[in-house]
């Protein structure tokens, strides 16, 4: 049970409860899920839809957690969250947390429904998104959260289109807009930030949610050691922020000074090094009116 | 090292004693070790133990629970992340039978 | 609370039956013609006369989710849901099974669109025959009450550990009322001890409820068949026990109706029964030997008791309610593979009525029975029959 606020290594314990799994070698998603669960566990019951984490650690014999654990339907974390928090309450039972992990996919699109319903009902479980840009589990393929210009395996970059060409959603602010006890975004690029808004997320008494940015060196295309130093420069170029809402208010986390060249962060991944000059400008142009907008109305 | 133990897993034999649903999780059986091309070696001399190698490794294998740091071979997949992430450059990606190789 | 006479609707009927069952938690998201057993169960929840977690979903496939979600820790759950709404939650039926999850779910049986309609027939529910769940169909609202507690006794059993799903049909029993028993407390909970199972999640000794197989697959699908199969003596025994103690029995997977010695039984489900019943009454005064069999299960399948009564009569009529279009009525499938095991070959004659709440007549039954009855005596005829259409469109 974290019972306050973590924020570095060393208050983590050296128990693992998401050990031995099949993901990918550098896979940024396991990297989510591992942390969280060592803030949150032991006491946890962990439910996660159809998607990579699910396919390489749930496999008969080998389940890779040592904590209640179970595949929920693909479109229904959220459902599954509050059916086990209810039961649980039901049952009486006590000092334990429910946390969901849900890819892109399984967050922003099919799952989102069954989101907003367990937010509605304010159930008291934890959803995180690990956010890897696409269906990775089946194979790269764009979701409601592939960025501008990247090339996947259903938007390939040709001479008619430049990759996905729909604007990322914006989970963070869709799930705000419930008005939801505690939402953030986080960036496994950023550890300890991440480690203390799990922590923050397992005070609430009500449903919390967390976007983790975590790259997937498979689908995106760089070299796997790379993985949580691309996660810090989505956030150091102002493609991706560390922001919190709580008590109705955004607070922005990170203000960066400068952003690095965005170049830098884009080409360094096969999924947009086919962009030209004026995609770049798209999203450049993307990018500062979000900012604008962030400026202007959060804290 | 505080690292699961591999277990073996026998098949039920009949169907019958399957289970009815519910199983143990923690139950490995097989390592990942032959995913490794190249494995991370840490330079304990060199080694300030800021953590930032257990905090940022994907598969959990580095253990902190010792005087040093210990690499649970068997699991690490040798993305390099460690390395890569070491700001004194305490950890070396070797060439797995690296030796061999060279000789 | 003592035991009680109460004038109720189908929907209400279930309703109490929840209440006494006292499910830990309830997931549920309304449809027609289901709405009143939710809202009944709601007013419940709220007077505090049912102590359980109800949870406002937003969707039949997080009903269903919610339900498997609260099962994992090892909660008694209920849901209820109908046509569209259970065609939804289609991808979490298997789910819930296959994790040996022992939901009960009543389904108001209605109508599949297009085109759209409000009222009964079986399509929505057959059309889920293979999800591992059980189903059982009922012919009054006494029948959908007592059946709510067989449900989870039956699923419950640890050789079965399955769920079940109790159909009424649609406003012809969801709507209608009747005089129905309701036992007292203390009674029902002697009959359905409190839920505990291992297939759970624990704190203590931590667990996973849905994984992943893929080498062992087909074993794990295996070991559910062979549970399904030992549920067969399951309903009985559980229905033997409910008639000891309340007194009404309804014969388990099936109920044979003035079987002995008929050369024609016609095969039902649900509702439709009590007019058969009360046709073969007029026809038997009048020297005709036809018979019912009111088939009470369709999962698991009464794969014996069919072989027997296909080795007893001539011809053999089943009504079906519902269409796998390209082919026949489902039910009549599958009774017609159970008595291609018989050592006799009675004719068989599928009659598919009702779709969309058409109504089916006593006239309709006996013109049927008297078809039947000929073919008994040899006479060729269709395979497949539309009742009730008008001779210009019967096939
Ligand atoms: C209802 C349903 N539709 C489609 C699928 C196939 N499917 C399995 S995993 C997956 C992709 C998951 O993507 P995401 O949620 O982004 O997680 P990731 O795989 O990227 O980790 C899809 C489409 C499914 N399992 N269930
Ligand atoms: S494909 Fe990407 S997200 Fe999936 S396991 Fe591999 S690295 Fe992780
Ligand atoms: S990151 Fe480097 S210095 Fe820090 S603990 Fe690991 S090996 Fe030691
Ligand atoms: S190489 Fe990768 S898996 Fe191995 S210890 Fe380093 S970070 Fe962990």
């Amino acid at each position: 049970m974290a019972d306050r606020l973590i924020t570095s290594a060393k208050e983590l314990s050296n128990s693992e409860y998401f050990y031995g799994h099949r993901a990918c070698a550098g896979c940024g998603g396991s990297l989510a899920l591992r942390l969280a669960m060592k803030v949150l566990g032991p006491r946890i019951f962990v439910a996660i839809p159809a998607n990579c984490m699910s396919a390489t650690s749930f496999l008969h014999p080998q389940v890779a957690f040592s904590v209640n654990c179970m595949i929920s339907p693909f479109p229904a974390t959220g459902a599954v969250l509050s059916g086990i928090e209810a039961g649980a309450r039901a049952l009486g039972l006590k000092d334990y947390h429910v946390v969901g992990f849900a890819g892109d996919g399984g967050t922003a699109d099919i799952g989102i429904q069954a989101l907003s319903g367990a937010i509605d009902r304010g159930d008291r479980v934890i959803y995180v998104c690990y956010d890897n840009e696409a269906y990775m589990n089946t194979g790269i393929q764009k979701s409601g959260l592939t960025p501008y210009g990247s090339k996947t395996t259903t938007t390939p970059a040709g001479k008619n289109f430049p990759g996905a060409t729909g604007r990322k959603k914006d989970m963070f602010e869709i799930v705000a807009a419930h008005g939801i006890e505690y939402a953030a975004t986080a960036s496994i690029g950023y550890p300890e930030d991440y480690l203390r808004k799990v922590s923050k997320a397992a005070l609430c008494q009500s449903t919390s949610y967390i976007h983790v940015l975590a790259p997937c060196s498979t689908g995106w295309g760089f070299p796997v050691e790379e993985t949580v130093e691309i996660a810090r420069e989505a956030v150091d170029c102002g493609l991706w922020y560390l922001a919190e809402y709580e008590n109705d208010e955004f607070v922005l986390n990170k203000m960066p000074k400068e952003f690095t060249p965005l170049e830098d962060y884009l080409l360094k991944q096969a999924r947009f090094r086919h962009l030209k000059e004026r995609d770049m400008e798209h999203i450049v142009h993307g990018r500062d009116k979000k900012w604008e907008k962030i400026l202007k109305n959060w804290k | 090292m505080d690292r699961p133990k591999i277990v073996r897993y026998e098949k039920p034999g009949k169907v019958e004693n399957y289970p009815c649903g519910a199983i143990r999780v923690g139950t490995l059986v097989q390592d990942n070790a032959g995913w490794r091309i190249l494995k991370p070696v840490i330079d304990h001399g060199k080694c300030v133990m800021c953590l930032r190698c257990f905090l940022l490794c994907p598969d959990g294998v580095i253990d902190k629970s010792g005087k040093i740091l210990e690499i649970d071979y068997r699991f690490c997949k040798g993305c390099g992340i460690c390395a890569r992430e070491c700001k004194v450059e305490a950890i070396e990606m070797v060439r797995e039978g690296g030796d061999e190789d060279a000789g | 609370m003592p035991g009680k006479k109460i004038f109720i609707s189908g929907d209400e009927a279930v309703a109490e039956a929840v209440r006494m069952a006292r499910p830990h938690v309830i997931s549920a998201y309304p449809i027609t013609p289901q709405t009143v057993t939710v809202e009944r169960i709601s007013d419940f929840v709220e007077d505090g006369s049912l102590k359980s977690e109800y949870l406002h979903v937003e969707s039949e496939h997080s009903a269903m989710s919610a339900a498997i979600g609260a099962a994992a820790v090892g909660a008694r759950t209920f849901t209820a849901t109908s046509s569209q709404g259970l065609l939804y939650m289609a991808e979490t039926l298997p789910y819930a099974s296959g994790a040996r999850f022992p939901i009960v779910m009543m389904n108001a049986n209605r109508t599949v669109a297009t085109p759209w309609a409000l009222l009964s027939d079986h399509r929505d529910s057959l059309s889920q025959l293979d999800s591992g769940w059980m189903q059982v169909y009922c012919e009054d609202a006494q029948e959908a009450f007592d059946m709510i507690l067989q449900a989870y006794r039956i699923a419950e059993d640890p050789r079965v550990m399955s769920p079940v799903m109790v159909n009424l049909d649609g406003f012809i029993l969801t709507h209608t009322y009747e005089m129905v028993d309701l036992p007292d407390q203390e009674e029902v909970d002697a009959f359905l001890p409190p839920y505990r199972t291992e297939n759970r999640m624990d704190l203590e000794e931590p667990r996973t409820v849905c994984y992943a197989s893929l080498d062992e697959y087909m074993e794990f699908h295996m070991k559910q068949e062979f549970d399904m199969r030992k549920a067969r003596a399951v309903i009985a025994e559980v229905d033997r026990d409910f008639g000891i103690r309340f007194g009404r029995q309804y014969g388990g997977l099936l109920e044979k109706y003035r079987c002995e010695d008929a050369d024609a039984v016609i095969f039902t489900l649900g509702s439709v029964t009590g007019t058969v019943r009360s046709v073969i009454d007029s026809m038997r005064g009048n020297g005709y030997r036809v018979g019912l069999v009111k088939m009470r299960f369709v999962r698991p399948f009464p794969e014996d008791e069919v072989v027997d009564i296909a080795e007893k009569v001539k011809a053999i009529g089943v009504l079906d309610r519902d269409l796998s279009i390209g082919y026949e009525g489902i039910v009549f499938s599958n009774v017609s593979s159970s008595v291609l095991r018989a050592c006799s070959a009675p004719a068989m004659v599928n009659y598919i009525g009702g779709l969309g709440g058409r109504n089916i007549s006593k006239d309709n039954i006996q013109e049927m029975f008297l078809e039947l009855l000929r073919a008994a005596d040899g006479e060729k005829g269709k395979r497949v029959r539309f009742v009730n259409v008008g001779s210009e469109y019967d096939g």
